[in-house]
């Protein structure tokens, strides 16, 4: 764009203000037109509306909702005050208009130079035609990512930015803002990071919570996965395909299923507890979701149960594409297999999966499923909006969906991003394919 | 074949004792483990045909079975109406599964084979915002369809269909990979004979890549069956309008459960049959995806 300021002549100008100007000069009509007819459309929508939802945005509205005597039916009735919500996500898609107008500003100085450039070289400017030609062709990426991501800035960027912005408002069912609501800054951060008061330590014991889940819960099932993987490889063992086929058969069947009869099976009364008093072995019944250490425990022996085999899925052919020489050569230098695990397997793994347990880590910390559809989040200290099993995630939606703090559920949302970059920064700093991307190549 | 046979026996007689020992226990040990794995897959289809009712039962398995909790999920439409939910689930399924197909083989063509400027840029972004819990803006995203009137009557499936696939092209990564394999000298060919890149997308990729396109496809027409989090926050109460996983979760609300739990056990088969053998058939996919991606 700036090239094109630079050396553009005073139509590249004026296409900045005039959008097409420089098209419908060079004869390109069609082109012209449809920039002109866009800014046309941009324009109209900020004078018609845009200025006015900006200009609410900046106080998410005033008016209360209030009570009128209506003197001739005799009754109070209502009339409709300021609705902060409608007004935030109206703001919201009025400024997501406005950058997309800007950048239509930018295609058409753009265009216009380009224009410009080859009216200059052939003394006429590519037809309409060869525009759409072109995209099939040398700007084919344009015509195939444009849907898709569409509807990646209406569905999750656009409600994203919708949702991160109440972190800093006070829509919460406290002081019933529900209706009118204001910004406030970051007065929600603080009052959530704060190690002491009611939210922060519930915050922070969450989080300390979050973090050993995702750690116990990916390492667990990656090595036991891989082990399990290597356990089948072995030589030694007789119909590989059918022990393989048993483990992922646990992984074909959906998750909310297992995980729901799961959860059916661990109560005081259901079935594990049967069979165990059945058989003997127990008299009172196991607290499985009811004593805080047995329900964090149960949860990742859950959640081994479910990933292992996942795991196993995916690393088998890892396993087999390792290098069969680099065995060889350790077996003739005499290392045992405890030593080929260490030196060569599970570097190699390292390696290659790095990229897996970056995404298995985020994966478990927004693992909303195993936590919701098993232990529910319980067992929950009186008073206290989360459980001791419950995770960020898990929180955020007993914090939205049921309590209705969406100020406080929006920075918890936040925070959880934020743990999310910063462990996996720090994986991709430290790691092996960050530092020696060729290593084992 | 009787020589081979004797080939082998005195390859295992060959081996010492302890050695021998030691695979029967590996054997014995997985096959212990395989166990443990299939309990609850066991007792799901146990409970599914036991007679006596209630959610507990007060032996492991059932002392009489029957057909009636599968019967009771077609003919009982007094609570739950079973086939509605399967056909809701259906509508949706296979209008996802289209569109998000669509628009996850284009991304991950367009970012495979494709160089442009915005390219690294453009991954950039979709990693930061896969960073972002995905539930943020689900959340986010039933407010906006309350405000548009959406999550009431049929509009809902509309809501469902563009909360399925809307952000499909986020999820761009295994197909990616498959795409990465594909040599690159293929591509070169055809444009130094004057193929356009539509055309060389068009004949020489898109036959290569069937397999990816089929798992893509399975992979998101299971989508709704195996989602449970987005279609409850969208349905909200509506009956009408539940998926099977929303449909089955209530079956175990505190009300329902009594009536129903063998019933769940039922459905619970019913649906894992179909998404098994989905998973089953594409399951290679999941292996050579992944070592794909990485080579990316």
């Amino acid at each position: 764009m700036l090239t094109a300021l630079r050396k553009g002549s005073l139509w590249v100008w004026l296409s900045a203000l005039i959008w097409g100007l420089g098209n419908l000069i060079r004869r390109q009509f069609v082109k012209g037109t449809l920039f002109l007819a866009a800014e046309a459309g941009v324009v109209l929508f900020t004078i018609q509306s845009g200025l006015y939802n900006l200009d609410k945005l900046t106080t998410l509205g005033t008016v209360a909702q209030q009570k009128v005597w209506n003197d001739e039916k005799s009754i109070f009735e209502y009339v409709d005050g300021d609705r902060s919500l409608n007004i935030l996500l109206y703001g919201i898609i009025t400024v997501a208009i406005v950058v997309f107008g800007l950048l239509l500003l930018r295609a058409s100085v753009k265009s216009a130079y380009s224009a410009e450039q080859s009216w200059k070289k052939y003394g006429r400017a590519p037809t309409f035609e060869q525009d759409i030609k072109a995209l099939l062709d040398e700007r084919l990426q344009f015509s195939l990512l444009s849907l898709p991501i569409l509807g990646v800035i209406a569905f999750i960027l656009l409600p994203l930015i919708f949702m991160s912005s109440m972190a800093f408002t006070n829509y919460s069912v406290l002081d019933s803002k529900l209706v009118l609501f204001d910004w406030v800054g970051f007065k929600n951060f603080a009052r959530t990071l704060s190690m002491n008061g009611s939210l922060g330590s519930t915050f922070w014991s969450v989080l300390g919570w979050t973090l050993v889940w995702a750690l116990a819960a990916t390492f667990s099932n990656y090595i036991l996965g891989m082990l399990l993987a290597l356990f089948i490889n072995w030589k030694e063992i007789r119909l590989k395909k059918f022990w393989r086929f048993t483990f992922v058969l646990t992984v074909a069947v959906p998750h909310f299923v297992t995980l729901l009869i799961m959860r059916q099976m661990l109560q005081p009364n259901g079935a594990i507890n049967v069979l165990l008093q059945n058989m003997g072995w127990i008299k009172e019944p196991l607290p499985f979701f009811t004593d805080t250490m047995w329900a964090r425990i149960t949860v990742i022996l859950i959640n081994i149960w479910v990933g292992v085999p996942y795991t196993l899925l995916q690393t088998t052919g890892i396993l087999q594409s390792i290098p069969q020489e680099l065995y060889e050569s350790a077996r003739v230098d005499g290392a045992n297999p405890f030593v080929t695990f260490f030196k060569i397997t599970l570097p190699y793994m390292l390696f290659v999966t790095t990229p897996y347990l970056i995404t298995s880590f985020t994966g478990n910390i927004n693992n909303f499923n195993v936590i919701y559809l098993t232990s529910t989040g319980l067992p929950r200290a009186v008073g206290s909006t989360a459980g001791d099993t419950d995770l960020l995630i898990t929180w955020l939606y007993k914090l939205t969906i049921d309590n209705q703090y969406y100020d406080v559920g929006a920075v918890i949302g936040i925070m959880t991003f934020i743990t999310l970059s910063i462990a996996s920064l720090l994986t991709f700093r430290f790691s092996g394919s960050y530092r020696n991307e060729e290593g084992f190549r | 074949m009787s020589k081979q046979i004797k080939a082998k026996k005195s390859a295992w007689q060959k081996k010492p004792l302890h050695k021998r020992i030691g695979i029967i226990l590996a054997h014995v040990v997985l096959a212990l483990f395989a166990f443990l794995w299939l309990i609850p897959i066991f007792w799901v289809i146990l409970t599914s045909f036991r007679a006596t009712k209630g959610s507990y039962s007060s032996t492991f398995i059932p002392t009489a079975f029957s057909l009636d909790n599968y019967i009771k999920l077609f003919t009982d439409f007094s609570v739950f109406n079973f086939p509605q939910m399967l056909l809701n689930t259906l509508i949706v399924a296979a209008a996802t599964c289209v569109l998000s197909t669509f628009f996850v083989i284009s991304v991950a063509y367009t970012l495979s084979r494709l160089r442009f400027k915005s390219r690294k840029p453009l991954m950039n972004v979709a990693m930061i915002i896969n960073l972002f819990p995905g539930f943020m803006s689900m959340i986010a995203n039933y407010y906006i369809f309350k405000m548009l009137g959406w999550t009431n009557g049929p509009l809902l499936r509309l809501a469902m269909i563009a909360v399925y696939s809307g952000g499909a092209g986020l999820g761009y990564h295994i197909a990616k990979g498959f795409f990465d394999t594909i040599p690159i000298a293929l591509d070169e060919a055809a444009m130094l004979d004057g193929c356009t890149k539509w055309n060389v997308l068009k004949k020489i990729i898109m036959p290569l890549s069937k397999p990816i396109i089929v798992f893509t496809l399975l992979n998101s027409f299971a989508g709704p069956f195996k989602d449970f989090m987005l279609a409850k926050i969208l349905c909200g109460p509506n009956k009408d309008y539940f998926t099977v996983a929303v449909g089955m979760y209530q079956m175990l609300e505190r009300e329902y459960i009594d009536q129903w739990f063998c019933s769940f056990a039922a459905a619970a088969v019913i649906i894992s049959i179909p998404v098994a053998s989905l998973f089953l058939t594409t399951q290679k996919y999941y292996s050579i995806g992944f070592s794909g991606s990485v080579k990316g």
